[in-house]
């Protein structure tokens, strides 16, 4: 090899390594600081409490439908029922669906305080409730992120999702303990190749007209409603549960009164909670 | 030198062909996932990581076995690995190579790949992987190119490259650990959360690694005049015996752990890997047959390696060495990672299958590493026939 090209592809090499190395080191020193990972509860920690008994099919039904018609959330249909119905949450494909809030049984919720001789019970009165993203106070998801599309807010403790960043990577599905997160397999937004409709929402429109539909390949979740807090509403879920039998949601900042009384009052119980990563929904069971 | 990748015979170019064709299906599998998404695939909301991250995770243990062969050679100056070395770092270079590959498939939005480097995120494992992968990927190349260089010159390596061959030895530790280490510090998946998850990676890494090596040695010497060596060949099958010794007895230390212990969540993965989990009235077994295979594969491969005159028969040797590179691939790039997903946050079990597409795509990517393989064996060939003669003319 003669000595020009091979000098070159020295000289070009090098380079390249250095401006990686320079943009890295950039990085690090210009991101933001999203404050990637909490630790401690703070007075303006936001948490919901769910009571149990007053959560019918008819609230989670409301909850399901306000949140995903908030957000945009496509209803990908379960391909092995034979007639899945648009807007029964129900017919959601288990594998490629993507749910914000939903609800699972109770031996799904909590599957580490079932006992076994409960299960054959469960089996024919499943008690179903709420499950939605816990925004937890130590949470693993973002801890593990790699590009910090996912952090919590330091403001209000709310997880939140950036979907322009977010690779795909889905370590914080991995992560997550509580199958919260959801990934978008397919194109949401995808059309039918013959009558140009959207194949996953309702009346081909976008329910609503404020909030970004996303791409194919990025990651999503509930996001307590960050987007309706900023101009001072309540969570879709909470006022649409609210409408239905007061009282079976109840949402604010750990430092305000109501949460604190419902937690003083009532006995609560997180999901999964001895593995430190200090879940935010309390359930009244 | 490294237009001696273009002198081969009838036999390299019809070798390179047969990877472009693999490579070729692969593209286009892959283009149907970047127009289609992730949906192509078998993966699913209970399984987020499938195929791609597995085989990334088989890799990596190959990529670092390379050090098995360095740190004799350069730190304990065992001579008879001389042959032997640019070897090791030739096949660490195609397997981080493949490693990255292999990530990059498994992302749903690979064009955002930099935010990586653009926002590095200190707590995350998975950027830690990213920087000791590149790392590693840098430092093979950049040894190999030069020790390789300066034997061909006749002429001693520059001083400057011995720090860095002593650093890749702790590297090639490291970026099995860190591989690890992804997997090992999460509280939401106990079958993968035990501190003996980096160990048995790293002794399963320095059994298959080695086997491969010794694999290609020996079809290196019957294709072409390329002798790594008698000594060196036995040398890496000891180290294969004693790595796979080890590693069989951590395999038993977690399955000691996880069902004596009784705990659900500790012992309901290895039932569903050996005897097949009953839940929601279904039967889940897809893995048992598998596991059985390799655990008495591993068996059988241990207990006959251990035997010093099998070991010295070549074509027993590799056959055995197929088995270790069977039994280790079935243990790290089938079960481990599906079975983190058994049973799922919500207590459900949710197999996985991959699709047609998706092994397209693997094999795609295994075809790329392979092509940088025989390329790169190829220039080492052609430089050291050409050594040789010029030794023998003189």
């Amino acid at each position: 090899m003669n000595k020009d090209r091979r000098s070159f592809l020295k000289q070009a090499g090098t380079t390249a390594l250095g401006v990686g190395c320079g943009f890295s080191i950039l990085g690090t020193g210009c991101s933001s600081q999203h404050g990637s990972h909490g630790g401690e509860i703070s007075e303006h920690q936001l948490a919901m409490i769910i009571d149990v008994e007053l959560c019918n099919e008819d609230v989670r039904r409301a909850c399901w439908e306000a949140c995903h018609n908030t957000h945009n959330v496509p209803f990908i249909p379960d391909p092995e029922k034979t007639d899945p119905e648009q807007g029964n949450p129900h017919d959601i494909d288990p594998r490629e669906g993507i749910r914000w809030i939903w609800e699972e049984n109770h031996e799904n919720v909590f599957p580490d305080q079932v006992h076994a001789a409960a299960r054959a019970a469960l089996q024919e009165n499943p008690l179903p409730t709420l499950v939605l993203c816990n925004h937890c106070t130590s949470p693993s998801c973002t801890r593990v992120c790699p590009t910090k599309a996912t952090w919590k807010r330091e403001s209000d403790g709310i997880v939140m999702m950036d979907m322009h960043r977010c690779i795909g990577c889905r370590y914080c599905m991995v992560a997550c303990p509580y199958g919260a997160r959801s990934f978008n397999w397919r194109d949401p937004r995808q059309r039918d190749p013959e009558t140009g409709e959207l194949l996953y929402f309702a009346d081909n429109e976008l329910p609503s007209a404020t909030f970004p539909a996303r791409s194919k390949g990025v990651v999503e979740k509930c996001n307590f409603c960050a987007d309706q807090l900023r101009f001072g509403k309540q969570p879709s879920c909470v006022v649409a549960a609210e409408e239905v039998v007061p009282g079976a949601l109840t949402f604010g900042r750990h430092g305000d009164q109501k949460i604190k009384d419902k937690l003083k009052t009532n006995r609560t119980i997180c999901r999964r909670i001895s593995l430190g990563t200090g879940p935010n929904v309390f359930y009244i069971v | 030198m490294l237009d001696n990748a273009l002198r081969g015979g009838k036999s390299y170019w019809v070798l390179l062909a047969v990877w472009g064709v693999l490579i070729a299906i692969g593209l286009v599998a892959y283009s149907q996932q970047l127009t289609q998404g992730l949906t192509i695939t078998g993966m699913s909301q209970d399984v987020s990581w499938g195929l791609y991250i597995s085989q990334f995770t088989f890799l990596v243990g190959v990529a670092a076995s390379a050090v098995m062969v360095v740190l004799p050679y350069y730190l304990h100056n065992y001579k008879a690995f001389g042959k032997m070395v640019i070897l090791g770092e030739c096949l660490a270079v195609s397997a981080v190579l493949m490693c990255m590959l292999f990530i990059f498939v498994d992302m749903g939005q690979p064009t955002r790949v930099m935010n990586v480097v653009l926002h590095p995120t200190l707590n995350s494992m998975m950027f830690w992987d990213f920087v000791s992968l590149t790392g590693y990927l840098l430092l093979n190349l950049v040894i190999g190119a030069v020790t390789f260089d300066a034997e061909r010159k006749g002429a001693p390596p520059p001083t400057w490259v011995k720090p860095l061959i002593y650093l890749s030895i702790p590297w090639a530790v490291s970026i099995h650990t860190v591989t690890a280490f992804l997997y090992s510090g999460l509280e939401a998946r106990t079958f993968w959360m035990t501190a003996i998850l980096a160990p048995r990676f790293l002794a399963s890494a320095f059994a298959s690694g080695p086997s491969l090596l010794i694999l290609l040695a020996l079809i290196l010497r019957t294709f072409t005049r390329f002798d790594a060596g008698k000594e060196a060949i036995q040398k890496l099958a000891l180290i294969v015996t004693y790595a796979m010794v080890i590693n069989v007895f951590f395999v038993l230390m977690e399955l000691f752990t996880g069902l004596y212990s009784d705990m659900p969540h500790h012992m309901e993965p290895f039932r569903y890997l050996f005897l097949g989990l009953q839940h929601d009235g279904h039967q889940y077994a897809g893995l048992v047959g598998w596991m059985w295979v390799c655990e008495l594969l591993s068996v059988i491969c241990v207990v006959l390696l251990l035997i010093p005159k099998v070991r010295a028969k070549d074509g027993l040797l590799a056959v055995l060495c197929v088995g270790v590179i069977a039994a280790i691939w079935i243990e790290k790039g089938m079960a481990m990672v599906v079975t983190g997903f058994i049973p799922s946050p919500l207590g459900r079990v949710t197999e996985y299958t991959p699709t047609p597409p998706e092994i397209a795509i693997t094999l795609g990517v295994y075809a790329v590493g392979f092509l940088v393989l025989t390329v790169l064996y190829r220039i080492v060939l052609n430089v050291r026939e050409r050594l040789e003669v010029t030794t023998e003319v003189t």
